[in-house]
């Protein structure tokens, strides 16, 4: 069977790989680059675990093939912080303990980051709708909630 | 599985009809890509037609709107203009799953998929929207209530494929609505959705109206009755029993884990006379 070659940027680095035609992005990620950070939760789009941005767009990577990665800039939870600096949401996280087994918590940064990046001061209410997608099944969502708003907040210089 | 992502729709027809019904298209994915991890689908070509520019676009068009096939719900949530004229189409694509998932997912693929739960299509029935197909014999148009046939099976032929949805010049001093039951407000599968188009006189009678129906049959429906309980009435309480009654009365649902026959046929009523009331907010409002 013939391999499809995808180029792609990955965090800002150019990266190349081979896959096959039912491949996902998620499992090219994971498997082929070794970037572990993207969770496989359900596999079916209903968990939010393994969200990535494409080309500005939040998707779910279990739901996109990897062959159709082919030309986009990916961002994954590994491009998040800036060497040892973590980016305030991942510092919020762990302020507000939003966090327990940490299976969901690169999904639901990514969310996040993609909702301040649209909103920068986002209700409540705007926060749950947005991370409707990602579930979380340790904390019950208010620690996570409190962590994007508090983040949300010093972000906006407040 | 062999992967194209053709140019042109062209392309995309003679890859299709050369395929011997063994080739899905893919749009979004968000369906297709399930049915391959289960062993449902097994295809042995996919045909992205998202490199396909007029699959892409939302293009103004006789004053109504050509939205192409690929194009993902989250560019069509955030096309202002389009929001403005048909707000009801955008209340059914909000509807589509996660933001995740609208980020991928188009409403040329809700359509296809063809699940009479469908958030996406009850709206389009109501707006009169029609299906924009191309084959290898041409190119033609069908109403969005003909198009799918039941649960997975639509009126598209060999070699077929949908080009784009089309949704008419919005009338003046019209509103449209969706609404749906679900036990969650968010991630969850309609048990029952409704959707109103109505169309006001400068006194406030309502002169042409359309309701479509999902999750309540095999496939969403037109309900001819149900918009003739409002024609010619102001739309007022009795107007609104009617509609309600004529909606349960074409309700031929199943009972599944997500409601009994009994269920739908009351509720489909309740949403049918709420997505009214919104929907005649709407064309008071929008003038």
């Amino acid at each position: 069977m013939s391999r499809n070659h995808v180029s792609a940027t990955v965090n800002g680095d150019q990266v190349e790989f081979l896959c096959e035609t039912g491949q996902t992005l998620l499992e090219a990620l994971r498997d082929e680059l070794r970037l572990t950070g993207t969770k496989e939760g359900c596999g079916t789009g209903d968990c939010g675990a393994c969200s990535v941005i494409v080309d500005g767009r939040l998707v779910c990577a279990c739901l996109m093939l990897a062959v159709e990665a082919e030309g986009k800039a990916i961002q994954t939870i590994e491009g998040m912080a800036t060497g040892e600096t973590l980016h305030p949401l991942q510092r919020k996280f762990i302020e507000h303990a939003a966090l327990q087994c940490g299976i969901c918590t690169p999904g639901i940064l990514i969310a996040a980051r993609s909702l301040l990046e649209r909103n920068p001061n986002p209700t409540e209410d705007e926060v749950r709708y947005w991370l409707a997608g990602n579930l979380c099944r340790c904390t019950g969502y208010h620690k996570i909630v409190d962590a994007v708003l508090d983040a949300a907040r010093e972000m906006r210089g407040g | 599985m062999r992967y194209e992502a053709p140019k042109t729709l062209e392309q995309a027809i003679a890859l299709l009809s050369g395929a011997n019904g063994q080739a899905r298209v893919l749009a979004g994915g968000t369906d297709v890509l399930i049915q391959l991890r289960s062993g449902r689908a097994d295809p042995q070509l996919l045909v992205d037609i998202k490199a396909i520019p007029e699959m892409r676009a939302v293009v103004a068009d006789s004053g109504g709107y050509r939205i192409g096939a690929a194009v993902t719900c989250m560019e069509l949530i955030e096309n202002e203009v389009f929001a403005r004229d048909w707000p009801g189409v955008v209340d059914g694509v909000k509807l589509i799953g996660s933001v995740q998932v609208k980020g991928r997912a188009t409403l040329g693929g809700n359509l296809c998929n063809a699940s009479p739960a469908a958030d996406g299509v009850p709206a389009l029935i109501a707006a009169g929207a029609l299906v924009c197909i191309a084959g290898p014999l041409g190119r033609r148009e069908a109403p969005v209530e003909d198009f799918v046939l039941g649960p997975g099976r639509t009126s598209l032929g060999n070699g077929e494929l949908v080009a784009a949805i089309q949704l008419p010049r919005r009338a003046p001093h019209s509103g449209d609505a969706y609404l749906r039951f679900t036990p969650r407000t968010e991630m969850d599968i309609a048990v029952v959705g409704a959707a109103v188009y109505l169309t006001l006189d400068g006194k406030g009678v309502c002169r042409s109206a359309r309701v479509g129906l999902g999750a309540v049959a095999a496939r969403a429906l037109l309900v001819p009755a149900a918009a003739a309980a409002l024609i010619g009435t102001t739309v007022d309480e009795a107007a609104l029993e009617r509609l309600a009654a004529a909606a349960s009365a074409a309700c031929r649902p199943i009972d599944d884990k997500r409601g009994t026959k009994q269920f739908r046929v009351k509720v489909a009523g309740v949403m049918a006379r709420r997505a009214a009331a919104i929907a005649i907010e709407r064309a008071r409002r929008q003038g």
